[in-house]
């Protein structure tokens, strides 16, 4: 069972990452990731709209929409969902968290178009998860992204030091070249998880 | 008429998405490891960005400025919603090839910005040409790229087989370090032919 767990998280942090695997949350990741602190606030922010939007939109897509049979509906209520949501949290945290606002209130409305938090509410469902699998996933992939954005704001702190950079490549084209070079050591990990299975099979 | 032209010319040089409009860069990334599937998803997000363009040009009086997002995103949902359908009945291979990224339209900041920053303010047209040349902009970017990634990553032009038996197809150009390569490499070629042509003749 903890084996189960934990191997779904690595899955979901290194194997299957958000960012390099499956293509999600890349303006995000290009946007805000200039230097550590506002990646920071950004994966928080990230972390906890998934965790509740992926928990809601499952709650509804197996309590409204399955029996009322409106399944291709998906689309228009999730989206619909994650947008009331990310304005329910922001005024939530601007009432009860004055400090916590202050430091990620100005990331909540881009939240909602971040491709990745509708994207892993609509592959979980499409994954056919349970409740607490959805929620397990959705909060592995968020700190997936968070390695994601926090590496690449690393390095371009690196990059924006670094003389001789030709013109044509500075701002988001470097970056976009060096979140390939990531993309590569994130391919390192791939099969893992297989392996670990079949050697457990043994 | 010109002024017209202009509008639906915008978007197929001076304002390219995703590579002068740094928007949708997701897609871009995730479906053009082939020429097909980089079309096809331009083709999808053409229908989308006309219909919700015209819609919400049409709608633009109706529309409370405090609301108007929420707005936005339903028109723009509904016609991702009937471009899901349509393909899942007429185009279903494509449908798989694109899979998740077909109901990620709703999130492609393009037709969102467009509905912003044009549809809102201008007549239904405008509105239909300029989404029209933004959505054939974004078709060509990514017919482009598909095209350059599938050469080098499978060795194959729009599924026939090109290059010659010798060659080892790359397998990294048809993953995800190809795509965030290609993508950040032909982005820098448009700054160095603006650079070259001497600074951005503004729209």
């Amino acid at each position: 069972m903890i084996v189960e767990i934990l191997l779904a998280f690595f899955s979901a942090v290194f194997i299957n990452n958000v960012v390099f695997v499956r293509y999600l949350g890349i303006c995000p990741f290009c946007g805000v990731s200039k230097n550590v602190s506002s990646a920071t606030g950004m994966s928080l922010a990230v972390l906890f709209v998934m965790a509740v939007s992926s928990a809601v939109t499952w709650i509804l897509y197996h309590t409204v929409l399955i029996p009322l049979g409106i399944e291709w509906l998906q689309t228009i209520v999730f989206i619909l969902v994650i947008a009331t949501l990310v304005q329910l949290v922001e005024l939530f945290v601007r009432k009860f968290a004055v400090s916590l606002y202050q430091s990620l209130g100005i990331y909540l409305p881009l939240i909602t178009t971040n491709c990745a938090v509708l994207g892993i509410s609509i592959l979980a469902i499409r994954e056919e998860y349970g409740f607490l699998k959805t929620i397990l996933f959705a909060v592995s992939s968020a700190v997936g992204f968070m390695l994601a954005l926090l590496g690449m704001a690393g390095i371009r702190q690196r990059i924006a030091l670094t003389a001789g950079i030709p013109t044509p490549f500075r701002g988001v084209a470097i970056t976009l070249v060096a979140a390939g070079i990531m993309a590569i050591a994130f391919y390192g990990f791939a099969d893992i998880d297989s392996t670990i299975m079949s050697l457990r099979g043994h | 008429m010109s002024t017209a032209l202009e509008h639906f010319k915008r978007g197929l040089w001076k304002q390219i998405p995703p590579f002068r409009l740094v928007l949708g860069l997701c897609p871009s990334l995730a479906v053009t490891s082939t020429f097909l599937g980089g079309i096809g998803m331009g083709a999808a997000t053409t229908f989308v960005l006309i219909g919700s363009n015209v819609i919400i040009s049409l709608l633009r009086s109706l529309i409370h400025p405090k609301v108007r997002i929420a707005v936005f995103i339903t028109v723009i949902a509904t016609f991702v919603v009937i471009v899901e359908m349509l393909m899942q009945a007429f185009a279903y291979p494509l449908y798989q090839l694109l899979g998740i990224f077909i109901p990620l339209i709703v999130v492609n900041c393009i037709i969102l910005g467009r509905a912003e920053a044009f549809a809102s303010k201008n007549g239904a047209w405008l509105s239909f040409l300029d989404g029209a040349g933004t959505g054939l902009g974004f078709t060509m970017s990514l017919g482009v790229v598909g095209l350059f990634r599938e050469l080098l990553g499978s060795g194959t032009l729009a599924g026939f087989h090109v290059m010659n038996a010798a060659f080892k197809p790359c397998s990294l150009m048809a993953g995800a370090p190809g795509a965030f390569v290609t993508i950040g490499c032909f982005l820098a070629l448009m700054n160095f032919i603006d650079a070259k042509k001497g600074g951005n003749d503004d729209c």
